[in-house]
């Protein structure tokens, strides 16, 4: 069982590029678990087509701890499980523990076990890392691989450069790795090229650009993944590129963040001045 | 002789600074100073022990629910947290309480949201509402306070709000306030003294303008926490001479007595570290003077009591006063005499609190000891120096921690005891309003004097030096006597007491008498005086 995180800054496009990825591997008979990290609960949605999910926290508060793995894992696309982390509303709590919490709980329920025979478990998990809590999925484990979401934007790639510095913090002491970046395209000028270098300083990949389509929006308001949406879409083709990508990937590294004033030439270099 | 004893302490900063780190020695060097009364040394104080260093010293919430609060006996104290602070600061400070059966006392009851996973994750207002709403059903407390332990401050639970919210939800008149005294938020217990003593004042002082009591002469006692019944002995003693004992902070306090506490005349301040500031508030509020006080050791508190005498300037009421120190001077002297044939010439060491390992001195002096070394766990450069070093202190960012309040006068009770000049008129008579001179001045030339003293540091201490007796807490007390020497506790007195006024000063003779000049301790051998020593060193 490979065990997967997906980072990278707030409103990039995660939770839509996992789920399609997923839907990816789940067409190609992988057996995919996603466990969405997110007080928000909406990493599931498009493979559950809607919010159908009761969330680990607020099964926890309400059955106390007499919790079955049922009661909070649900069924999606190509026999996907689906389990959402959940989390307190906004300014209240703390979402960090949530997820420490969360995660602890369905290792206890045996979501991981052998006969669950899964062949992936993808981890959605919120922004940046923030605090402790945040970075657990990367931690004792659970997560050997990490995938960041970023694009030619500025603010993404410090992100992007920031989570690399979680990574190569607990790769130093664990098994956790950098898989690559995912350029989820922003038609910023030089894109492509500039995270392909920016990953090579990282020492690291660009393991696929994905173009920006409205098909990928039309999709969401409908509830579904492209490939279930539109399957004979090209940009479908992009996400079953990226999940046979990361299926077949044999480049695990523990990145070397870049210090700042790097980064900024790197953006002068590729995107200001071109 | 007593130079003979000094001299050797003059070694002990290079034998112990050696095997520090170097930054770390470089710090420590600044808190261990050698006591010179006519030129007071500056000493490092109040900032943040090392990480690693084995420290005795508590946390902020520790010095706000435990040290302040925790002696009050009719107000409900509520700890929001994990069960763990409410439970190891329950009933572990032998503060004692007067009632009779129909006396409210919550003292023996430990109450607390008992925290879970859950509350942190999804915040624990709620389930602070619900304890607050189930405590009030019980017992119907007039007044319930709300101590924030660190969990509560990492997940931004707001204690004020729901105080107010309770508040209104309950009506009736109770009074619910809440502590932002999470234990991090200082770099010892004193933040929390000093958080709890602006909620006294913001919350309790001045509520209720009844004048208690019967006697002419008003008097507040602050900073006495009735460890052992000493706030007992020293109202007993006060009565006697006709003074009346209005509020005790805190020791055998109630809600009322902190409600009324701004008609007495005049402010004691005994512990100065842990209540200065109400002292403070209440003169600038209510014109009330306040005196630095001590009723530890049978010379200091005849001091006191003369200086009361002086203050309120009635002549029947100074000879009242002599004519009960000369009474209870002849047990005192006696005690003295017969505990001095073995306790003279003997040493000690004292390393507690902000104020008691300087008032303990007076005792051992009076046993004809000689005080070797001294230090507080938590007090500051005030406490050492003398309040005169007060705006030289820098306010760092741990001090920007704790909330400053703004006093003012009371628009209709602000009512100066003393007018500006008869308060010179006392001055120039000896009387000292506002000050402290601090524990350097009583200290002798070459004795060491150590702030935030570290384990690694006693046992050196100890080593190097062999006291008769070390006093300071629990933490400490069973290392100490492995390594034979007896250990007093000065945080709760072992199971002794009361040790205040002169009834406690015979009680700490004889008890010291015992203590230091047993000789069961000559049959025990540390460790390294029976086994091979293993040495090591640092690979930094």
């Amino acid at each position: 069982m490979r065990k997967i995180a997906i980072y990278g800054k707030g409103g990039i496009g995660k939770s839509t590029t996992t789920q399609n990825t997923v839907a990816g591997l789940a067409e190609i008979g992988k057996k995919v678990m996603v466990v969405g990290c997110d007080p928000k609960a909406d990493s599931t949605r498009l493979l559950l087509h809607g919010l159908a999910q009761k969330t680990v926290l607020d099964t926890l508060r309400d059955e106390g701890e007499d919790v079955d793995l049922d009661d909070v894992m649900k069924t999606g696309f190509c026999n996907t499980s689906c389990v959402e982390s959940g989390g307190p509303e906004p300014g209240v709590g703390c979402a960090g523990r949530g997820i420490i919490t969360s995660i602890n709980l369905l290792e206890q329920l045996g979501a991981y076990d052998a006969d669950k025979q899964l062949d992936y478990v993808f981890y959605d998990v919120l922004g940046d890392v923030v605090c402790g809590g945040f970075a657990m999925p990367i931690r004792d484990g659970k997560a050997q691989e990490v995938y960041i979401v970023c694009s030619g934007e500025m603010m993404a790639m410090y992100a992007a450069n920031n989570i690399c510095k979680s990574i190569s913090k607990f790769g130093k002491v664990g098994a956790v790795r950098l898989g690559g970046l995912i350029c989820n395209s922003r038609k910023v000028d030089n894109e492509a090229n500039m995270i392909q270098e920016f990953a090579k300083k990282l020492g690291t990949q660009m393991i696929h650009f994905v173009p920006r389509d409205n098909m990928v929006q039309h999709a969401e308001i409908n509830r579904k993944t492209v490939i279930d949406y539109a399957p004979e879409h090209p940009q479908a083709n992009e996400y079953r590129s990226l999940a046979n990508k990361i299926n077949d990937n044999q480049m695990f590294v523990i990145p070397t963040p870049l210090p700042m004033h790097e980064l900024e030439e790197l953006l002068v270099s590729f995107g200001i001045l071109n | 002789m007593e130079k003979d004893i000094l001299s050797p302490l003059s070694t002990f900063k290079e034998e112990v600074l050696d095997i520090y780190p170097k930054k770390v020695g470089k710090k420590r060097d600044k808190a261990i100073v050698f006591g010179d009364p006519d030129n007071i040394p500056q000493i490092q104080a109040n900032v943040r022990t090392v990480p690693g260093i084995i420290t005795q010293r508590g946390c902020t919430y520790a010095g706000c629910k435990g040290v302040v609060l925790g002696p009050t006996r009719d107000i409900i104290n509520i700890t929001h947290g994990p069960i763990g602070c409410a439970f190891y600061s329950w009933l572990t400070r032998r503060n004692q309480t007067r009632t009779d059966q129909y006396d409210t006392n919550y003292i023996p009851y430990a109450f607390s949201t008992d925290m879970q996973d859950s509350n942190i994750v999804f915040g624990g207002e709620e389930k602070l509402k619900a304890a607050i709403r189930e405590a009030y059903e019980l017992f119907h407390p007039r007044a319930i306070a709300i101590f924030s332990t660190c969990p509560v401050g990492l997940i931004g639970d707001d204690v004020h709000r729901v105080a107010r919210h309770m508040m209104e939800e309950i009506g009736n008149g109770i009074n619910i306030f809440g502590f932002s005294c999470e234990g991090y938020r200082g770099v010892s217990q004193s933040a929390g003294h000093h958080i709890a003593n602006n909620q006294l004042y913001k919350h309790l002082i001045g509520r209720d303008d009844t004048v208690t009591g019967s006697l002419k002469y008003r008097i507040n006692v602050l900073g006495e926490y009735n460890i052992g019944g000493d706030a007992f002995a020293i109202e007993t003693l006060l009565e006697k001479c006709g003074i009346q004992l209005v509020a005790t902070f805190s020791g055998n306090s109630s809600l009322d007595q902190f409600q009324t506490a701004h008609t007495a005349d005049l402010n004691l301040v005994m512990c100065h570290r842990s209540i200065n500031y109400v002292a403070e508030m209440m003169e600038t509020s209510f014109g009330i003077p306040w005196m630095k006080a001590n009723f530890i050791g049978a010379e200091a508190t005849a001091k006191t009591l003369r200086k009361i005498g002086k203050y309120f300037g009635d002549e029947s009421l100074c000879l009242k006063i002599e004519e009960v120190i000369t009474e209870e001077m002849k047990e005192v002297e006696a005690a003295a005499q017969q505990a001095m044939k073995k306790t003279k010439g003997k040493t000690a060491m004292l390393f507690v609190g902000g104020s008691r390992a300087h008032h303990y001195q007076e005792l051992f002096n009076e046993l004809g000891m000689i005080t070797l070394a001294a230090g507080y766990e938590f007090g500051h450069r005030d406490d050492y120096e003398g309040r005169r070093v007060i705006p030289s202190i820098v306010i760092d960012a741990d001090s920007r921690n704790i909330e400053e309040i703004t006093v003012t006068q009371d628009p209709t009770r602000y009512n100066p005891r003393k007018t500006k000049e008869e308060i010179e008129a006392l001055t120039a008579e000896g009387l000292e309003f506002n000050g402290y001179e601090g524990m350097m001045a009583e200290m002798k030339k070459g004795t060491l004097i150590i702030d935030d003293l570290s384990h690694y540091e006693m046992e050196k201490l100890i080593e190097l030096y062999h006291p008769d007796i070390f006093c300071a807490g629990i933490k400490e007390k069973f290392c100490v006597q492995k390594m034979g020497i007896p250990l007093k506790q000065l945080h709760n007195y072992d199971y002794g007491g009361p040790y205040a006024a002169f009834e406690g000063a015979i009680n700490f003779y004889n008890d010291i008498e015992q203590i230091a000049c047993c000789t069961i301790w000559k049959e025990i051998k540390a460790p390294w005086e029976k086994e091979a020593y293993v040495e090591a060193t640092y690979a930094y």
